[in-house]
């Protein structure tokens, strides 16, 4: 642990860098009651009723309308923006064009410089050129309809089995591109039994359902104000600013509510820079929010991908080889590759390994983080082809994988700092009635449908980011919560007044949290899991510092003090907060990062279990059932966490059965662009899907032991409805998502 | 034109191009419906006009001269919710909350077609509808969650549901 300061002209903060487990936590010794608890949230009568504000619903001045230009080809260069036409609609004031400013395309997430910007020069179909600005958006979108780019046409690559020759091993991103440990090919020669099977998943698309929105308003000292749907504030921040050539703190982002994120809002979008050059322009606030046409043009997809397993085993099921080869795709210059192979890095032992990623360039829109970016596709592979290996085997699938736990991390040779794979597994098949599934395959139809079951494990890499939070309390003993925190969902509001309120004993009515502002203190923001565990062990921190305020108001020491329901009580007394607090108390908390990142393999873990019939006529594939369970680390609201995973395993069905972004072959545009077209699960799509949550304490990841949860539950969800459709049918679909016509031809008759 | 929202008349003149939708967002204030796709493929929009549920951005504004208009901030406030206001809070049935407004009004909608004895696609006896949760999911997918609180919504309108029925009775 590292200093406690009050530095001069510094507010006075708690610092922590993860660098020592940290057994003790204050979540532990609270008496008030309330975290982890299924609570409401804390915002939820406002979103219930309308009263949430998004980005686009900031009331503004003179407010004129952006819509935005796209350019309709796959690759050239721009001659001219013809706008005649457009500029002659009344009420459009200006179509504005600024080629150098405007970015290609979106940034990735955390970055703090501005994404590839110049679109001159064209590189996918449906790039943002232009926007037309109105004093209506019925004026500004029809000027938009009216304008013509006229460009130079170029050739382009646009088809992925044209370019898979071409791959390209790419720099490090999130995991080296390349890994590997003993001999592979030797393993596999060897091995009793193996697999080696190519998988494929499509691109695909967040479709969060608010679609990007920004109001840009320039005030007067030349400050841009931005009410955006993002992610990242601070980085966002600084990607703007750094994009608008102007200096960092003269940006700043108002994220209050994000209508869902998923990866796609991380990074600042075209629809940003295109309002605020317009709005600087113009001098008048510019509210550009993008139809959901752009948003599958033209913000972020998930790669596709190609990904070879191979499996390795001796007769008793001990894997020997492991192989996870992945090909991804994004634009040219563009460094981020679909880390595939992301979790088969630590999900099995086995002596040799290989885990490869490369990267064939497309004129296709931007690939970046889609939820659980890695982990999504590349378990949909893995866990299919464990699948396949304990058919082979003739073992249980979960016994294959029991089999195969590794009591270290199999790479890096550290300890797990918590790993409850198997425990998870045996819950679920308890919970499931995993003891009634038919091992055979197609062996189980009633009337016209084949029932299978199938499982797989989850495996979710946990991260911790720096974050920073304020906490005040003032003088009726009420506390507020600042940080430029976001909740796309996720919970945040709710688990950070929780932490708050069991940390210093108040209720949680008295518990005021703010949160999206890029004018309170940095957040690791809303990303890889890690929101909660970062942005609360902040809040924490400030809160055990607060404490000690308190206990010295007192005259006596924070370890005698009990603080509830706003009273402290210490010393045969108790009193009212609001008596010790003065004219307030204020406090920073800010957590990073530290060697047990490195000393430790930090993961959250789960096993997936689904039931589904299939249609023996059509093909058609219901989701009858689904269990996930999950240990990842201290569980702070067990119904706001149990919504992440219901989402993430969700998500999980619309990869296995329906989401796949088509790109057209001539010119890379994405087909089925609206989400009549790109089929995500509608209710009748899902079950009453159970989830559990195993208890767990993770002391190596953070003062409040609480790991990664909005990520795991997509991870391998996928795979266990392949594996059950397998299971019903003996059908086995490699190439996702497994739609009729994929099944048809191999129905048992 | 002429119309009512949420039980407040309105005299205003409007674009012939303005949906039903952008009125109540941009020209009312009203911005608790949403837009998600502005093509009637989401459900974000859905509004109550003259007690049906519709997909508001697929309407336009001057085809409802003397409708009378519920939005998601007619139907309660924060401190006065509505029942599946209420329950959709109690049962999480709701995540970023984007998509929520249209699911709470679609839901108001779709129990007074129940009601009316309506059946659906899921309706095994088209002459006597029981609302089980087979019905309530086929009934509300034209509102998408792509967070994916469906067995969450499920489980609200159930209960509100539920409740009407007991009164009822």
């Amino acid at each position: 642990m590292s200093l406690i300061g009050t530095l001069l002209g510094r507010e006075e903060t708690r610092s922590l860098t993860m660098d020592q487990p940290h057994p003790h936590s204050l979540l532990d010794q609270g008496t008030q009651g309330v975290i982890g608890r299924p609570l409401d949230r804390i915002e939820g009568p406002l979103k219930v009723s309308g009263r949430a504000t998004y980005a686009a619903e900031y009331p503004a001045e003179n407010l004129a309308y952006g819509v935005l230009v796209r350019a309709p080809f796959g690759s050239g260069t721009i001659r001219d923006v013809v706008a005649d036409a457009a500029r002659s609609v009344p009420g459009v004031i200006d179509v504005v064009t600024d080629y150098p400013t405007f970015i290609r395309n979106p940034q990735q997430g955390g970055e703090m410089k501005a994404p590839t910007q110049g679109v001159q020069k064209v590189d996918y179909h449906g790039e943002i050129v232009a926007i037309v600005v109105a004093d209506t958006f019925e004026a500004a979108r029809e000027g938009a309809a009216l304008v013509h780019v006229d460009a130079e046409p170029a050739e382009g690559a646009y088809v992925f089995a044209a370019h898979r020759d071409q791959a390209e091993t790419p720099p490090p991103d999130q995991i080296p591109p390349t890994t590997s440990q003993g001999d592979v090919d030797a393993a596999m020669a060897a091995a009793a039994v193996t697999v080696d099977a190519t998988y494929t998943t499509p691109s695909q698309n967040s479709a969060a359902m608010e679609p990007h929105a920004s109001i840009a308003h320039w005030q007067d000292d030349g400050t841009l104000v931005l009410h955006g749907a993002y992610q990242m504030v601070a980085s966002d921040q600084s990607q703007l600013a750094a994009a608008l050539g102007v200096a960092k703190d003269k940006v700043r982002i108002v994220s209050r509510y994000v209508g869902g994120g998923f990866g796609s809002k991380l990074g600042i979008a075209p629809e940003s820079v295109a309002a605020a050059v317009a709005a600087r322009k113009l001098a008048r606030p510019v509210k550009v929010a993008m139809a959901r046409q752009q948003v599958f043009d033209a913000t972020v997809r998930r790669s596709n991908t190609e990904q070879r397993i191979r499996l390795g085993a001796g007769p008793d099921g001990r894997l020997t080889a492991i192989a996870h080869e992945t090909l991804a795709t994004n634009l040219p210059g563009e460094d981020f590759f679909e880390p595939a192979g992301i979790g088969t890095h630590f999900a099995y032992a086995a002596a040799n390994r290989l885990v490869d990623h490369k990267l064939v360039r497309l004129n296709w829109l931007l690939a970046g983080s889609m939820r659980a970016p890695g982990e999504a596709v590349g378990m949909l592979a893995l866990e299919a082809a464990m699948d396949e290996l304990a058919e082979k085997l003739q073992l249980d699938p979960i016994e294959l994988r029991r089999r195969n736990e590794p009591d270290q991390d199999p790479e890096k040779q550290v300890p797990f700092s918590s790993r409850q794979l198997v425990p998870c597994m045996d819950k679920g098949a308890q919970l499931f009635g995993w003891a009634d599934r038919h091992a055979a395959p197609a062996s189980d139809r009633r009337g016209e449908w084949w029932h299978g079951m199938g499982m797989a494990a989850a495996v979710r890499s946990n991260m911790l980011q720096k974050s920073s939070a304020r906490v005040q309390l003032t003088p009726e003993g009420r506390a507020i919560v600042a940080t430029d925190m976001t909740d796309i969902g996720t919970g945040s509001y709710t688990i950070l007044a929780q932490i708050a309120a069991e940390t210093l004993g108040l209720p949680l009515d008295r518990v005021e949290v703010q949160l999206g502002d890029g004018a309170a203190p940095p957040s690791a923001g809303s990303g890889g899991s890690w929101g909660a565990g970062s942005a609360g062990s902040s809040v924490y921190l400030a809160c055990e510092l607060l404490r000690e305020k308190l206990a010295k108001a007192m005259g006596t020491s924070p370890e005698s003090m009990t603080l509830k329901d706003g009273r402290a009580i210490a010393d045969n007394r108790a009193v009212d907060i609001a008596e010790l607090v003065g004219d307030g108390l204020s406090a920073l908390g800010e957590i990073a990062p530290g060697k047990q990142e490195k000393a430790f393999n930090q993961a959250s873990y789960g096993a997936h279990f689904a039931e589904v019939k299939v249609n023996a006529v059509t093909g058609e594939v219901r989701v009858e059932r689904m269990l996930g369970v999950f240990a990842a680390g201290r569980i702070l609201n067990e119904k706001t966490a149990r919504s992440q995973c219901l989402g993430g395993m969700t998500f999980g069905i619309g990869a296995a059965l329906t989401e796949e972004l088509v790109h057209d072959p001539r010119n890379g545009k994405v087909v089925n662009r609206d989400l009549g077209e790109y089929h995500v699960p509608v209710n009748a799509d899902v079950p009453q899907i159970d989830v559990h949550f195993l208890d767990e304490r993770d002391i190596h990841a953070n003062p409040i032991h609480a790991k990664g949860i909005g990520e795991l539950g997509i991870s391998g969800a996928g795979a266990a409805i392949a594996n059950a459709i397998y299971n019903a049918t003996g059908v086995r679909v490699r190439d996702y998502p497994i739609t009729c016509d994929k099944l048809l031809e191999g129905l048992p008759g | 034109m002429r119309f009512t929202i949420n039980g407040q008349s309105h005299e205003a003149e409007v674009d012939i191009r303005t949906s039903l939708l952008d009125l109540a967002r941009e020209h009312l204030g009203l911005t608790g419906s949403k837009k998600g796709c502005d093509h009637g493929q989401c459900g974000a929009c859905t509004m109550l006009v003259n007690g049906r549920r519709i997909n508001s951005c697929l309407t336009l504004a001057v085809m409802h001269q003397d409708d009378d208009i519920v939005t998601i901030e007619g139907l309660g406030t924060p401190e006065a919710l509505h029942p599946l206001q209420a329950a959709f809070v109690r049962h999480d049935g709701y995540q970023c909350g984007y998509c929520t407004p249209g699911q709470i009004c679609s839901a108001v909608g779709m129990l007074d077609e129940v009601a009316k004895g309506w059946p659906s696609h899921a309706s095994a006896d088209l002459d006597a509808v029981t609302l089980d949760d087979a019905e309530i999911s086929e009934r509300m997918s034209g509102n998408i969650c792509r967070c994916a609180a469906y067995p969450n919504i499920v489980d609200a309108i159930r209960e509100v549901a539920g409740e009407r029925d007991e009164v009822a009775a």
